[in-house]
């Protein structure tokens, strides 16, 4: 029992992965991060879901510092985010992002995306980084496509390869930026299922969407944002069936019932 | 009916005309490149040179700027760029005027082949990791040299042609020599049309072969 009991202290002290502390950001009149406080822990599966403009996917990409904050403090695994420059190079390549418009290098083939971070940031060399390569490409499905270009793959391909790519650095936690509204109705499911398989190893992860099936039966957590704060933050399951702010009853109601 | 042309060494000149435009070419690439890195770069101090560079640079005729490397850099400073031989230091100081002139507009080249660039592709080279000249050398500068294929070809042809420049300070490429042919020749319709065709001879295969290679290398998006 001690033995045990123990083990989950140990959880819950190491636990916190990435912490935002009264994160404030404009867009010069816009407030578009109002006090924002967020702890994501290990292993924690966190779907940010929320109305257009209501800072959701700025608050993603100020996890890894594409976008820069006003004030407040955002740490990740216990370090403070740096200032531009090799620290903050180091800390990127430890988190993974997953763009809504996939971003693939549009010059380098399906295989090279993947190999290029592994190979020039992780200073692996070149044939264990196509081993991995080929083995990520594999586990997201398209390891046929492995020597085409970007722009000749659908975009459901293009989004797995670029988890793939993220993959590839073995990033401790996962940002994922409306990953899915880029794409045509029939290849989101690809997607969210490569994105459930990562939820069930274990993989942290941060995912903005509107998927809300993706959301009941992936996440550990639902954070609801609107006007750039952070309104509601529950379980699932109770999220979806008894919203407790006017808020977000609103917005269900208009993306439920139809 | 060529006999205007005897006694003279046509294919000489022009090879140094080659010459010039080929150093001229590398050297105006290297430093128009570094010029739009700095242009495009985080540090102020740099980004600032850059834009003076080019806006003063550029805006200077070339025959003002390649006159300054004889009579300022030579004959003032005394820089003779490695050689005792004048036809050599003439030939070195013109290089550098076409250099220091071409790698403006090559800069300006690459950096509107670099706004082609769509801004995710940097910011997707900056999230795995790539610190700020690899996400320029790795992935946005080679598909920006792609889309300035069109652009930079413009900028070889202009240069090719603004070698003859470099006849104002002495350097016998093929505009010195028609300049002697004319006035020791009664025949200048022909030898004007002897040198004309030898230029486009010079630029029209370069344009075709590099709008050939920039369709081959196109970025697919």
């Amino acid at each position: 029992m001690t033995e045990v009991s123990v083990a989950k202290e140990d959880v819950a002290s190491a636990g916190e992965l990435v912490v935002l502390k009264s994160v404030n950001k404009h867009f010069g009149a816009l407030h578009v991060l109002q006090d924002i406080d967020l702890t994501i822990s290990r292993g924690e599966v966190v779907v940010v879901i929320g109305p257009s403009g209501s800072g959701k996917s700025t608050l993603c990409r100020t996890i890894n510092r594409l976008e820069t904050v006003d004030s407040g403090a955002i740490a990740i695994d216990g370090k403070p985010l740096p200032e531009e420059g090799k620290e903050l190079a180091r800390l990127r390549a430890d988190v993974g992002m997953v763009f809504q418009s996939f971003n693939l290098f549009a010059h380098k083939t399906v295989l090279e995306n993947v190999m290029l971070g592994q190979i020039k940031v992780r200073k692996m060399d070149k044939k264990a980084a196509e081993e991995k390569a080929r083995a990520l490409l594999d586990r997201v499905g398209v390891a046929t496509q492995a020597d085409k270009y970007p722009a000749q793959l659908s975009g459901g391909q293009q989004q797995r390869v670029a988890i793939a790519r993220a993959l590839a650095m073995d990033p401790k936690v996962m940002l994922f930026d409306e990953p899915t509204s880029a794409l045509d109705p029939e290849m989101i499911n690809e997607v969210l299922e490569v994105m459930q398989q990562l939820a069930r190893d274990g993989m942290t992860m941060i995912v903005v969407t509107h998927e809300m099936g993706f959301a009941r039966s992936a996440a550990n957590r639902v954070v609801f944002m609107a006007d750039g704060r952070i309104v509601e933050e529950a379980a699932p399951d109770q999220f979806f069936s008894n919203p407790r702010s006017d808020r977000a009853k609103d917005f269900l109601s208009k993306i439920l019932h139809h | 009916m060529f006999d205007f042309l005897e006694g003279y060494d046509v294919l000489g000149a022009f090879w140094t005309t080659v010459q010039l435009t080929l150093l001229a070419a590398v050297g105006s690439l290297i430093w128009g490149t570094l010029l739009a890195a700095m242009r495009v770069g985080p540090v102020p101090l740099m980004r600032g040179f850059g834009t003076f560079y080019v806006n003063t640079v550029r805006n200077i005729p070339l025959t003002v700027i390649i006159l300054f490397t004889s009579l300022g850099l030579n004959n003032t400073l005394g820089i003779s760029l490695g050689s005792k031989v004048i036809d050599t230091v003439n030939f070195r100081l013109a290089v550098l005027g076409l250099i220091a002139y071409t790698s403006a507009f090559v800069c300006e080249a690459l950096r509107s082949g670099i706004n082609t660039v769509p801004v995710g592709q940097a910011e997707a080279a900056r999230a795995i990791g790539l610190n700020f000249t690899q996400v320029l050398r790795l992935v946005v500068l080679p598909q920006a040299f792609r889309s300035s294929i069109g652009p930079l070809t413009n900028v070889l042809i202009a240069l090719t042609k603004n070698t003859t420049v470099a006849a104002a300070i002495g350097v016998a490429e093929a505009a010195t020599l028609m300049k002697e042919m004319v006035e020791n020749e009664a025949q200048l319709i022909p030898i004007s049309a002897v040198f004309a065709l030898g230029f486009v001879i010079l630029t029209l295969p370069t344009g075709l072969l590099l709008g050939w290679v920039g369709k081959k290398l196109a970025v697919k998006r």
